[in-house]
């Protein structure tokens, strides 16, 4: 398939540089300011990786873009935050449309206590689709875009609950592919997995760049440096250095950013 | 005697006055059930389920009253669920935690502790005058049905609050609004939970005396209530009724009654742990 070809297979708006654009952006909950006035870009079809010391704000941070801090208690935002140039914290922008546009997976797998192909279903059900056949071809497609096929292939109506951690958590990338999503916010995705689950979500990741936008958070820092393209710093709720992963890995701008991956605090 | 000693003879004091209190409760009941029936298990036929009262101790029945109490759980389950479930998964689901929803809460939790017989007289007052319901099975349900929604709503916000934050994060980021969230997720997950916190407030209601009292439910009805407007008995009201009589085979006939009554909610509960075990497993 042609490089041309495939882009209009897929999405025409990820032609766009900037997928996902954060314009001074603060956090509130209550009184604390968690993010404290971030301006950002974030790449179509790459790989981005957010770090930094646990309550640096990262994963408000990533929550934003398909807003899953809506219903947290005393939340409040300022700025914008724009996906393919659309600030999603309009009025009359549908969340339930745009989460739709936006898959999460997140820290601890966390499967819903239903079979296997519930699971991988539920979105589009969600949606009303009745249709059984394509439930099913959509279902297998998702579970073969994440490896997952060949292992559950014969219990798709057993009980998720069954499987092991890091089959669970590739069945809710599953099951976040199933609705078809451009963007793929992941907050620390393999914390909770062994090294050999964590190696098989990594090699998925570099595998789903080509079609979706990625954003990771991780407090590994040898993880972000395998998969993504790019990496964020952030620190006290401010993003303190982003560039290029091999960049900044090697050779950061910011004291700061070195004492943090040379492992001097965090 | 060296500490140790001291602190194992401390440890063993302990055990036998914890034992002492586990069994005074069990005694006691067994006691009483055990001499409930030695007098009234011999009185147990069919007879004595299917016959209508009379005023011939051997002759009476708990007809009136068993369809009395049937009624009135029936009813009182068909208004109490739907409202009980509705409010928790407000409450729980979508009000936002500010001073009025507090306040709510709180209020909530007041209303389970107020004396039955208070419950009876606003249902007096609201729907065996106002509404103009008499005193029928449908007044009566209604009273009942105020008091055990407390009980209702608080097992069910519990059941609720069991269900993972990750399951709700999981439905919400698959685009999943909160009706489905509520309706195809948390239900589904809490329903044991829910159902146990039900049964336990009904086998509560049927067990209740005061406030039909006071609403005006009969000692003696000659016919088992046909529609919701009838007027009606209940179990321990008939049971209440014989008990207060001079002639020794009506204190037999109570003892009989008591059984049967026991029997319910012995069953009701029973029923209850077994959804209670069952749902916990769910997520282990």
């Amino acid at each position: 398939m042609s490089k041309e070809k495939k882009d209009t297979v897929i999405d025409k708006s990820i032609k766009r540089k900037h997928k996902l654009q954060a314009k001074g952006v603060k956090v509130f909950y209550n009184d604390f300011m968690a993010i404290k006035g971030i301006d950002m870009n974030i790449r179509a079809n790459k790989v981005t990786a957010f770090i930094g010391p646990s309550g640096c704000g990262k994963s408000t941070f990533l929550r934003l873009f398909d807003r899953m801090n809506d219903y947290v208690d005393g939340f409040r935002m300022e700025g914008e935050i724009l996906i393919d140039g659309e600030n999603i914290y309009k009025k009359k922008v549908n969340v339930e449309q745009l989460r739709k546009q936006v898959g999460m997976v997140f820290q601890k797998p966390n499967p819903f206590p239903k079979s296997i192909f519930e699971n991988v279903a539920y979105g589009l059900k969600i949606q009303g689709i009745k249709d059984k056949k394509f439930l099913q071809e959509k279902v297998v497609a998702s579970l073969k875009q994440v490896a997952l096929w060949d292992e559950v292939k014969d219990d798709l109506h057993k009980s998720a609950l069954a499987l092991s951690g890091g089959q669970q958590q590739r069945l809710c990338i599953a099951r976040a592919l199933a609705v078809e999503p451009s963007i793929i916010l992941m907050d620390e995705p393999t914390s909770a997995l062994d090294p050999l689950s964590t190696a098989k979500i990594e090699e998925l990741i570099y595998e789903l760049k080509e079609k979706y936008t990625i954003v990771i958070v991780t407090h590994n820092m040898q993880q972000a440096g395998r998969v993504s393209d790019y990496t964020a710093f952030f620190y006290l709720g401010e993003l303190i250095e982003y560039d290029k992963s091999k960049k900044l890995f090697t050779n950061p701008e910011k004291q700061q950013t070195e004492n943090y991956i040379t492992g001097r605090f965090g | 005697m060296n500490r140790i000693k001291k602190n194992r003879l401390k440890d063993q004091i302990f055990k036998a006055w914890g034992i002492f209190c586990t069994l005074l409760g069990i005694v006691l009941l067994a006691i009483f059930i055990g001499s409930i029936l030695v007098d009234g298990i011999q009185r147990i036929d069919w007879d004595f389920i299917t016959n209508l009262p009379s005023r011939k101790a051997e002759r009476a029945g708990i007809y009136t009253a068993l369809m009395g109490s049937v009624w009135i759980l029936v009813l009182t389950t068909i208004i109490a669920l739907p409202v009980g479930i509705g409010a928790a998964i407000y409450l729980e689901e979508y009000a936002n935690k500010s001073k009025l929803s507090s306040l709510l809460e709180i209020n909530i939790s007041n209303l389970a502790g107020v004396p039955s017989i208070i419950y009876g007289l606003l249902g007096l007052e609201i729907f065996v005058r106002v509404i103009q319901m008499g005193s029928s099975v449908l007044a009566g349900s209604f009273t009942l049905a105020l008091l055990i929604l407390p009980i209702v709503i608080v097992s069910t916000r519990e059941a609720l609050k069991a269900v993972p934050k990750s399951i709700r994060d999981a439905s919400y980021a698959l685009g999943a609004s909160k009706w489905q969230t509520v309706s195809r997720q948390l239900l589904p997950a809490s329903s044991g939970g829910i159902l146990t916190g039900i049964i336990l407030a009904l086998s509560r209601a049927v067990g209740e005396t005061a406030p039909l009292i006071v609403i005006g439910a009969l000692a003696y009805v000659p016919f088992a209530p046909s529609s919701p407007m009838d007027e009606f008995s209940v179990l321990p009201i008939q049971i209440f009724n014989w008990i207060s009589r001079p002639q020794h085979g009506f204190e037999v006939n109570a003892a009989a009654g008591i059984i049967i009554l026991l029997l319910i909610t012995f069953v009701m509960n029973g029923i209850a742990v077994y959804f209670r075990n069952k749902w916990q497993k769910k997520f282990k």
